[in-house]
C-alpha cells in the first residue's frame, strides 16, 4: 500500500480507524447495491419483456431481494449424499470472498486533474477514496476473477451429481478461455498508463474525454474487454454454465438456503465490481465536472451514474441476446477476440513507442507492416499445406 | 520486524501442513486443493519480502491456470467422489529419497550462499517496472528462450494429442 498518502510516515490509531471505516463503507455499499441490483434487474427485465415483475414486497416492490434473503435464511440447508462435505462447503465462501475482496482496488471517488491528485481529507488526514492501492492494482483484480473461477468449479465438482459438473467444467474452460482476451484487454491500458495501479490508471485519464482510455486505445479493447468480461460473469449470452434448459440449474444446482444465497450474492456481486472496473479502466473513473460546491461529492456521484450505465447494459444483453452455443463460444473466444486484441496490444506498443523515441513515422509503420504480411503469408502458407496433408490422407483412407 | 516474523511463522506452518497432507491425503482431489494451499502460501510469503509483483504472478500463473487445469483434468478423467483410492506407489521410499536429497541439497546452496545474510528491511522495494526491465533487457536472452520452449511443448501436445 505504498500510493495512498495516508501510510507515508507511520501508522497510528486514527489512519487505523480511517482504513476500518473504509473497509466498513466499502462492505455495506456492495451488500446493499447488489439488493439493488438483483431488484434492479428484475424490474428492468420485465419492463423488456412486457411484464410488470417484483411489486409486492415494499414500494415498487423494492425489498422484494430482502425477503428473499430472509427466505434463505430459514430454509434447510441440505447436502446430497454424495457430496464431499468439506469442498461442498468450502465452494461458497471462495465465491463470495473473491468478489468482495476485488472491489477493494477501485477507486470510487475524489477529483482528479487541475492539481489536484484525487486525495481526500478525513479527519485532517489525505487519503483516497478507495480501499486499497497497492502497486500491482489491477493484477489484483485479474488474480481475484482466477480465484474465483475456483468457487465454481469446485461446487460442481463437490456437489456430486452430473449436471453440476457438466456446469462447472463448462465454467472452468470458459472462463479459462475468456481471461487470455480479458487480460490483454487490460495490458492495453496499462500500457497506455504507464502503471498497474488503479490509481494511477484513473490519474492518467484525468482532463477530459479524450484522454479516457476508451478513446485514446481506440475503443476495440473496451469491447473485447466488455464481451470477456461478460462471459467472465457467466452471464447471458455467455450463461452456458447454469443453462437452465440444459443443466437444471448449472454448478449450482444442488445448493440450498444461505449456500445458494452466497452464490446468487457473488455473481451479481461480480456485475457490480466488473463493471466499476470497465469505468476505471476506460471511462476516466470518478472523472466528470464539478457543478457547484463539495469538489468530493459530484466525483463519486459521476463514477455511481456510469457504474449504473454499465449494469442497464449487463441487464439489456441478457434480456435481448440469445444463448451461444458451446462451440460458437469457444470460436469466439480463441479465434476472434484473442488475436484482434493480440494486434491491438502490438499497435498500441508500436504507437507508444514510436511516440516515446521519436521515430519516423513512415519507417516504423512501413516495417511494422511488411513484417505484419510476411508472418500472415508464412501462416497462410502453413495452414494450406497443413490442409493439403489432411486432404491426401483423407484421399489414402 | 516482529510483525514479520509471527506472520512468517503462521504462513510457514501452513504451507508446510498443507505440503503434508497434500502426500498423504487419499483424496485426489483434496490432495490438488492441498497443492493450492501451498502456492497461495508462497504467495503470501513474496509479499512478505515486498516482492508484490512475484505474488500476484504467482496467483495468477500457478493458482489462477496451472492448478485450475490440474483440476480440469482431474474432474474429468478420474475424481469417482467419496472413492478413497490407494494412492501410495511401490516406488515411495525411492520418490522420498530423491525428495529428502533435492531438499538437502536446496538447504545447502542456500546456506552456503547467504549463510548469515540479513534481509535488508530499509532497502529499494521492487517495482514491476524494475522487474520488466530487467527481463526485457539483462535477461531477455533466457526470456526468449523460454517462450520458444514453451510455444514447442504447446505444438508438441497438441501434435500427439491429434489422431487425424
Amino acid at each position: 500500500m505504498t500510493g495512498d498518502p495516508l501510510f507515508i510516515d507511520g501508522v497510528d490509531l486514527v489512519d487505523i480507524g480511517i482504513m476500518a471505516a473504509k473497509v466498513l463503507v466499502a462492505f455495506t455499499f456492495l451488500l446493499v447495491a447488489t439488493m439493488f441490483m438483483v431488484w434492479f434487474e428484475r424490474k428492468l427485465i420485465s419492463d423488456m419483456q412486457n411484464r410488470i415483475g417484483p411489486n409486492v414486497a415494499g414500494p415498487w416492490g423494492l425489498l422484494q431481494t430482502f425477503a428473499d434473503g430472509v427466505k434463505f435464511f430459514f430454509k434447510e440447508d441440505l447436502r446430497p449424499e454424495n457430496a464431499d462435505p468439506l469442498v461442498f462447503r468450502l465452494a461458497p465462501y471462495i465465491a463470495a470472498v473473491t468478489a468482495f475482496l476485488s472491489f477493494a482496488v477501485v477507486p470510487i471517488g475524489g477529483s482528479f486533474g487541475s492539481g489536484s491528485s484525487g486525495t481526500v481529507t478525513i479527519f485532517g488526514r489525505e487519503t483516497y477514496l478507495q480501499v486499497a492501492d497497492p502497486p500491482i492494482g489491477i493484477l489484483l483484480l485479474l488474480a481475484m476473477s482466477s480465484i474465483a473461477v475456483y468457487g465454481v468449479m469446485l461446487a460442481g465438482w463437490a456437489s456430486g451429481s452430473k449436471y453440476p459438473l457438466i456446469g462447472s467444467v463448462r465454467a472452468s474452460a470458459q472462463a479459462i478461455s475468456y481471461e487470455a482476451a480479458l487480460g490483454m484487454a487490460t495490458v492495453v491500458v496499462v500500457i497506455l498508463a504507464g502503471t498497474l495501479s488503479t490509481h494511477g490508471i484513473v490519474a492518467a485519464q484525468a482532463g477530459g474525454i479524450t484522454r479516457w482510455f476508451v478513446l485514446s486505445s481506440g475503443v476495440v479493447p473496451f469491447i473485447v474487454f466488455l464481451i470477456a468480461a461478460t462471459a467472465e460473469l457467466n452471464r447471458p449470452p455467455f450463461d452456458l454454465v447454469e443453462a437452465e434448459q440444459e443443466l437444471v440449474g448449472g454448478f449450482h444446482t444442488e445448493y440450498s438456503s444461505i449456500r445458494f444465497a452466497l452464490f446468487f450474492l457473488a455473481e451479481f456481486m461480480n456485475v457490480i465490481t466488473m463493471s466499476a472496473i470497465m469505468v476505471t479502466l476506460f471511462f476516466g473513473g470518478p472523472a466528470g465536472p464539478i457543478l457547484f460546491g463539495m469538489t468530493w461529492f459530484w466525483p463519486t456521484v459521476w463514477f455511481l451514474l456510469k457504474v449504473l450505465a454499465f449494469l442497464f447494459v449487463f441487464v439489456w444483453f441478457r434480456a435481448t441476446l440469445p444463448r451461444l452455443r458451446y462451440d460458437q463460444l469457444m470460436h469466439l473466444g480463441w479465434k476472434l477476440l484473442i488475436p484482434l486484441i493480440l494486434f491491438w496490444l502490438m499497435f498500441i506498443s508500436l504507437k507508444e513507442l514510436r511516440a516515446a523515441n521519436d521515430w519516423n513515422w513512415i519507417a516504423t509503420y512501413g516495417a511494422a507492416f511488411i513484417a505484419l504480411a510476411i508472418g500472415t503469408a508464412l501462416l497462410l502458407a502453413g495452414l494450406r499445406a497443413g490442409d493439403r496433408a489432411f486432404q491426401d490422407e483423407l484421399e489414402e483412407a | 520486524m516482529v510483525a514479520q516474523n509471527i506472520f512468517f511463522g503462521i504462513l510457514s506452518a501452513i504451507v508446510i501442513v498443507s505440503a503434508l497432507r497434500m502426500v498423504t491425503t487419499r483424496n485426489i482431489v483434496h490432495a490438488a486443493l492441498y497443492l493450492v494451499a501451498v502456492l497461495a502460501g508462497l504467495g503470501a510469503l513474496y509479499v512478505l519480502l515486498t516482492a508484490e509483483f512475484v505474488a500476484t504472478t504467482q496467483v495468477l500463473v500457478y493458482i489462477g491456470a496451472v492448478m485450475v487445469l490440474f483440476l480440469f483434468g482431474i474432474m474429468l478423467t478420474k475424481a469417482p467422489l467419496g472413492n478413497e483410492m490407494e494412492m501410495t506407489g511401490k516406488q515411495w521410499p525411492l520418490a522420498a529419497l530423491v525428495a529428502a536429497l533435492l531438499g538437502g541439497v536446496t538447504i545447502y546452496s542456500l546456506l552456503n550462499g547467504f549463510g548469515s545474510d540479513r534481509l535488508v528491511t530499509d532497502g529499494p522495494v521492487y517495482r514491476t517496472a524494475d522487474v520488466s526491465d530487467e527481463v526485457f533487457s539483462t535477461y531477455i536472452i533466457p526470456f526468449e528462450a523460454v517462450s520458444v520452449l514453451l510455444l514447442a511443448a504447446l505444438i508438441g501436445a497438441i501434435v500427439l494429442a491429434r489422431k487425424d
